[in-house]
């Protein structure tokens, strides 16, 4: 019997002789013309008009017929509503019939129609199939219950068929329960607020019981479900782990995932000095190795899997970097995710076993690959120190097979491991250098570019080489033609006396020529800085880099902690949140790690747990390396210039945020014309060049602005309350000093003397720095400003709140007491700037349940503008990174009594609501810290 | 969960589509905006299944370039595909599912159809589409994977149509408990005059080695198939060579450890079918089942130490001049003597621009495929501690092209009578409680079977 028949009708009419067909009298025909008009459907044709016909087929004793029939209804019940209903009857009876594999079928159809009037009848079949006998019924069933959800969920509450679902969680029959499971978590997706699924130790404990019996789907249903759960303590984590183990044996990936992700998510809970959770640790390892021997696209999903799992822990793979080696057949979504992993888990041990590996694959076909490894051999370098050596000469030995995408992707990692390891690898520029011509991408020639800028004084030619590419300056992309100028500068400035020709030219070209606003402006800052003062433009120009610490793309904590929770779905295949491919509200609650807590007496801090993540194997972002305004911008985020004086300082920051782009506003049109050509001197080396003073005006101006934000006075004595005299003031930060700037007015009729201050103990130990002088006696009317020098040295009491301040004023009438709170920020540091290193290995050492969530609304900034004016405030920015459009800043500050607040701020372009997560070893600063932000970021 | 299920052959044409969500299609949740009931709606709803459809055949079966991962996201619809021959299956889903279920129900959906109907092909799948459409309404229900073991579906679905018709009441309950049941792989009432099972005991064995000899990876990956004939609801205890379970049976006296021990083997990982209780083996790490009746995959095992490589391969190229290539291999059995190894074959890559190759080879045939750009040597029988080689020349045809010949690795493959991994099968025991068989009635058969997995040397 040959079905394929039916897919070669084609002819004209044939519509019309269905019809015929259908309504013929002999079983035979009728069922081969349902066949025929499936078949029809399949291939896209319409055969709507055909439903009577078909739905009068539908009363038969003949099972075949029937699902044939079926399966048409629920593709073109739509669309005839009206007759659809006729079918109604039909389905009631056969929910009756005395054949379960019947009932079950019709309640399974019957949910498919998806016709609102329909639904209404369903209601009555489906309560009485939810308690069949049959449990092949019941299963079916539970089923339904989320299709009509979808449906109407107002009708599945009224009618109380959720609970009826909850009341199949307890059903004798496994399958029963993982149906119920599944549909429950489906509908709970919905309403995120509701407790649908009422998770608790006694649930939990029916679902692991049926754990063990139902089928490999029915597992995973249940095991994606306990993962929404959060045990009580560590103890409840441990033992519904030690339940969950044994899936790992499980022959279906998607259960030994599903498996492991509860495992993860519940690992978070145990204390890692238990033995139980080194064990737990050693048991995740074999099953995920056995993961890649499955077929290619599960390895896939594995492999993405295993990305996050070795980032989140590393420990647990690290002894298996051989697995991970690339086979010559696989596929390559394979092969690139293999190499990834290999690089995440590189070490000073197994290097040696690497390195050997890149360098074969290196000369593969397939060029995305072999562009991979080529950077993965610099990423290797930079990871591990001992194996730099071996890494360049592996990289030169490439460089040797003048294949074209070779070279320039080895030319692109070597600008790297310069940065990171400067004057030790200089020896290759020769080689690099007799390449320059077959560099035809941007990224390529802006690297070596870089590289010949940064090394000017020791290549000989140079300005030649420089010169060359000048020539095309053009054509050229921006990225080329930004690091084109700055090489050009940086030889100018070390080679002043042959290099004066070329840059006048390149200045020229940048900033007239040109009409890329980021160029020009570059441009003109180069131009200013060497006319007025060679000497700060070396300075700035040619300062020293920070060493770029390691990768760029590990995900960033927090998404990383949420995708674990995800292990084995979408999400954790494209390293992205639920939100950012699922439509509609529908599961996109945002899933968290449990915060560990501890059942038992034993008082961990989390500064005791053991390093066994050593802070080392993960670390944050590196700004595009190259990139001059990254260079410059680096410079601004280094700790202050030491020496204090104000003028100096004031300039260098003046230029380094016009550099920030974060006085845009400020400068204004008017006074940051183009110089017109003529009034560029001749003679660059000239000290100061006249027309650009009003530049520095500016800056000095800024320089008071660069301060923390200084709120405007308030009243804090009113005179109703101290017989006359009334003070008002504000908190100020400067340049390390923290003031109260007090304003006293006598509003009395007599003369005030005799004036003195003293604070009541606080929680940060303020108090005055000195007396309180006030020079000549207040005459009645007369109104006096007076900044009062505050110190943290004196006695501490924590206060409630915490920022509040009790004042006692005396003069000669009495003495008054007010109380007034300072705003948190006057208390961050100029030295609040954490290393990133640091920052990671605090980040990930303060427990989460420290970490405090607020939302900053309405606040239009930008993240440089954001980044800028909270570092003027003393919230330094450690690092940045854009992740799906959106802008991380990672900040960090210190308080004046060294307790560190680290910062994570999330700002989406076009959002005006930023998200702020603090964490911080004393979790009560935090609502203050999130205050101060709200004041510098709005006012 | 999985919105829709798409099957195409190699032009892209549709063969089966079954929807079970409506959100998919590209426009879903915009068509709620405008939501009338009625023909309109129904018409976009059915465009919408055709984009996403469309969809697919556009961006993945006729993509330009190669497909860079089984998993597309089209305008925020994801779609997973696997190939079969050059039969494309395609799950559609608008959610975040559970990915690695869907590729394993995929899998899954082969093994169901291809036990109904064997191959697929576009011929077959076209044959047996009312089958499929049924076979799809019962295993994948709103999305979400049901029962799919084939020994329970064969019970109520039939290529000859249903027989539910003729059933009595106690056969229906008999299927409905059974496919919904805890022991869903196995039916009650099976009976055998002769009680009688057979062991496979199939490995293949990978291997990447250094063109010094140096093994930079190497492991089996095994499994145990067993194929019962057996009455009742027979309880098997399956038992191998497992160092754990031999050290911990060895306690009790240390001279027979150090005995056994040498013969053990350890296990790196392994994983079983759905029947064997887990949380015994967690526990005990015992093997106990009630089987399927008739071939299944008990077991799935991998190890890395101690593998015995039934071949070792010793390649040496030379480049003479610019247009010529010295190509020699030598190849040694490493297996006791007395066994011999099957189906060998040795292929060794040639560059692109090989114009002409004379090979010289002591034993089997050699040939030069210039389609495959190889010489694949092939000798019957070899076997243990033996050695062969093969020596050829390889003309190059010159050319300007810069880039260098990547060296494929040279690979192998071959068939030997033991299992490299070490593995032994100590015991399979039967017990049927109700009826009158033991294990001693029971006919057993054991047999080993090693083959190449990726075998490959470098050059």
């Amino acid at each position: 019997m040959t079905d394929s028949k039916y897919f070669t009708t084609t002819k004209k009419g044939e519509i019309f002789e269905l019809k015929a067909e259908l309504n013929s009298d002999k079983k035979e025909k009728k069922k081969e013309a349902v066949k025929k008009v499936i078949a029809s459907m399949t291939v896209g044709k319409d055969v709507s008009a055909l439903f009577p016909d078909v739905v009068n087929c539908m009363q038969t004793d003949n099972l075949e017929l029937k699902k044939l029939v079926y399966l048409y209804l629920m593709n073109y019940a739509k669309s005839q509503p009206d007759m659809a209903i006729m079918a109604v009857n039909t389905f009631v009876k056969d929910c009756e019939d005395p054949n379960p594999l019947i009932r079950a079928l019709a309640v399974r159809t019957m949910g498919c129609i998806r016709v609102d009037k329909i639904t209404e009848y369903l209601c009555e079949p489906l309560r009485k199939c939810l308690k069949d006998e049959d449990p092949y019924v019941r299963k079916t069933a539970a089923v339904c219950v989320a299709k009509l959800h979808d449906i109407n969920a107002q009708l599945v509450e009224d009618q109380g068929f959720l609970d009826t679902l909850k009341d199949l969680i307890s059903d004798s029959n496994p399958m029963v329960v993982a149906n119920a499971v599944a549909a429950l978590s489906e509908i709970a997706e919905s309403h995120p607020s509701s407790n649908l699924l009422d998770l608790n130790p006694q649930s939990i404990n029916k679902l692991l019981t049926a754990l063990n019996e139902c089928t490999e789907w029915g597992q995973i249903f249940i095991l994606d479900c306990l993962a929404n759960y959060t045990p009580k303590d560590d103890r409840e984590a441990q033992s519904i782990c030690e339940r969950v183990t044994p899936r790992l044996s499980h022959a279906n990936s998607a259960v030994v995932l599903s498996a492991v992700k509860v495992l993860m998510k519940f690992m978070e809970m145990l204390s890692k000095d238990l033995d139980y959770y080194g064990t737990l640790l050693k048991k995740l390892a074999p099953p995920l190795v056995t993961l890649l021997s499955a077929e290619p696209e599960l390895q896939y999903v594995a492999l993405r899997n295993i990305n996050l799992i070795v980032q989140k822990r590393p420990e647990v793979l690290k002894h298996e970097m051989k697995v991970f080696f690339v086979k010559y057949n696989d596929p390559i979504y394979v092969k690139l995710e293999k190499l990834d992993i290999m690089i995440r888990l590189a070490s000073q041990a197994n290097i040696a076993q690497v390195l050997a590996e890149l360098k074969e694959y290196a000369t593969e076909v397939d060029v995305d690959f072999v562009r991979k490894a080529v950077r993965a051999i610099g990423r290797c370098a930079i990871k591990v120190e001992q194996s730099a050596e071996r890494c360049v000469s592996t990289l030169l030995d490439l460089i040797q097979t003048k294949v074209n995408y070779v070279v320039q992707e080895a030319i692109v990692v070597i600008k790297d491991i310069f940065r990171k390891y400067p004057n030790k690898y200089e020896s290759v520029i020769a080689t690099l250098c007799e390449n320059l011509d077959s560099l035809d991408e941007p990224e390529a020639r802006a690297a070596m570019i870089w590289i010949v800028g940064e090394y000017a004084e020791r290549i000989d030619n140079a300005d030649e080489l420089l010169e060359s590419f000048l020539e095309g300056f053009h054509d050229e992309s921006t990225q080329v033609q930004l690091q084109l100028l700055t090489a050009i500068v940086k030889l100018f400035l070390k080679k002043p006396t042959e290099t004066q020709e070329l840059v006048q030219q390149v200045l020229s070209l940048a900033t007239q020529d040109s009409d890329n606003p980021d160029l020009r402006d570059r441009g003109y800052i180069y131009w200013r800085l060497l006319s007025t003062d060679p000497v700060a433009a070396k300075e700035v120009v040619l300062a020293e880099k920070p060493l770029i610490s390691e990768e760029t793309d590990l995900i960033e904590p927090t998404l990383l902690d949420e995708l674990i929770c995800y292990i084995g779905t979408l999400a954790s295949v494209y390293h992205k949140p639920p939100s950012a491919f699922v439509e509609g509200g529908r599961g996109v609650v945002h899933k968290s790690l449990p915060p560990r807590t501890a059942s038992s007496e034993s008082t961990e801090s989390p500064e005791t747990a053991p390093a066994g993540a050593p802070p080392g194997e993960q670390l944050d972002a590196v700004p595009t390396q190259g990139d001059l305004l990254g260079d410059l911008l680096n410079l601004d985020l280094g700790p202050p210039v030491s020496g204090p004086p104000l003028a100096a300082s004031a300039v260098q920051m003046g230029a380094v945020d016009l550099l920030g782009g974060g006085l845009d506003s400020l400068i204004g049109a008017t006074s940051f014309v183009a110089p017109p050509a003529a009034a560029v001197p001749a003679n660059l080396g000239a000290p100061m060049g006249s027309g650009l003073s009003d530049l520095f005006d500016l800056t000095s101006g800024v320089g008071t602005l660069s301060g923390s934000y200084v709120a405007p006075k308030a009243v804090w004595l009113p005179a109703m309350k101290a017989k006359g005299l009334e003070i008002s003031g504000t908190f100020t930060r400067q340049a390390g000093t923290i003031s109260m700037d007090l304003q006293l007015t006598n509003k009395a009729l007599q003369v005030m003397t005799d004036f003195a201050i003293q604070f009541n103990r606080n929680s940060f130990g303020l108090a005055p720095a000195a007396p309180l002088q006030v020079h000549a006696p207040l005459s009645p009317t007369q109104t006096v400003e007076i900044s009062l020098p505050l110190s943290t040295a004196g006695s501490v009491m924590k206060t409630e709140p915490l920022n509040s301040l009790q004042v006692a004023v005396k003069n000669n009438i009495d003495v008054f007491y007010f109380s007034t709170l300072y705003p948190l920020h006057i208390l961050f540091v100029e030295d609040g700037k954490m290393d990133r290193q640091m920052f990671l290995a605090t980040w990930k050492d303060i427990p989460n349940e420290n970490e405090a969530q607020f939302q900053i609304r309405d606040c239009p900034l930008n993240a440089e503008a954001v980044s800028s004016r909270l570092q003027s405030s003393n919230i330094f920015t450690v690092a940045r990174r854009n992740v799906e459009g959106q802008d991380m800043l990672y900040q960090s500050l210190k308080l004046t009594n060294g307790i560190w607040v680290l910062a994570e701020l999330r700002i989406q372009p076009g959002n005006p609501s930023f998200t702020l997560s603090l964490k911080c070893r004393a979790p009560e600063v935090s609502q203050h810290v999130y205050q101060a932000y709200e004041t510098i970021l709005k006012n | 969960m999985i919105g829709g299920l798409f099957i195409y052959n190699h032009k892209g044409e549709v063969l089966i589509s079954r929807v079970y969500r409506d959100d998919i299609g590209s426009q879903a949740a915009d068509s709620a905006v405008f939501s009338s009931s009625g023909p309109l709606q129904e018409e976009r709803l059915e465009a919408n299944r055709r984009n996403a459809v469309d969809a697919f055949r556009v961006n993945v079966i006729h993509a330009r370039q190669q497909v860079r991962s089984p998993v597309t996201n089209i305008a925020r619809t994801s779609f997973f595909h696997v190939k079969r021959s050059n039969i494309w299956l395609a799950a559609v889903t608008k959610q975040n599912v559970n990915a690695a279920m869907v590729f394993e129900f995929l899998y899954k959906m082969c093994d169901v159809m291809a036990a109904y109907f064997g191959k697929i092909s576009e011929e077959n799948i076209k044959n047996n589409f009312v089958l499929i459409y049924e076979l799809l309404d019962e295993i994948l229900d709103f999305g979400y994977p049901q029962n799919s073991e084939t020994g329970a579906l064969k019970t109520f679905i039939t290529q000859q149509g249903i027989k539910s018709q003729h059933q009595t009441k106690e056969e229906q309950s008999q299927i409905t408990s059974q496919v919904t049941g805890q022991i869903g792989w196995r039916r009650e009432g099976i009976k055998y005059r002769r009680n009688e099972l057979f062991l496979d005991v199939l490995e293949s064995v990978n291997l990447l080695m250094s063109p010094q000899g140096q093994v930079l990876s190497a492991h089996v990956s095994g499994r145990v198939v067993m194929k019962s004939y057996l009455s009742g609801m027979p309880e098997c205890k399956f038992g191998m060579n497992d160092k754990i379970v031999i050290e911990k049976q060895g306690k009790g006296t240390a001279d027979e450890t150090s005995k056994s021990g040498k013969q053990s083997i350890a296990i790196d990982d392994c994983t079983f079918h759905q029947c064997v209780r887990l949380s015994k083996f967690d526990s005990e790490r015992s093997i106990s089942f009630i089987p399927p009746d008739g071939e299944f995959e008990l077991m799935r095992y991998r190890t890395t130490k101690d593998i015995i490589l039934p071949f070792r391969v010793i390649p040496l190229v030379r480049e003479v001049g610019r247009t010529k290539l010295e190509v020699k291999v030598v190849i040694k059995s490493n297996f006791k003597p007395s066994l011999l190894a099957q189906k060998i074959e040795v292929r060794i890559p040639t560059p692109l621009n090989t114009s002409g190759v004379q090979v010289i080879c002591m034993k089997g045939k050699a040939k030069y495929k210039a389609s495959e750009n190889a010489i694949v040597w092939k000798i019957k029988r070899m076997a243990g501690m033996k050695e062969s080689q093969i020596s050829a020349e390889i003309e190059l045809l010159p050319t300007n092209d810069k880039k260098k010949w990547a060296r494929p690795p040279i690979s192998m493959n071959f068939e030997v009578p033991f299992a490299p991994s070490g593995l032994k099968v100590r015991y399979l025991k039967v017990f049927e409680p109700k009826l009158n068989y033991s294990d001693h009635d029971v006919i057993k058969w054991v047999r080993y079977i090693g083959r190449s997995g990726i075998y490959e040397t470098r050059c």
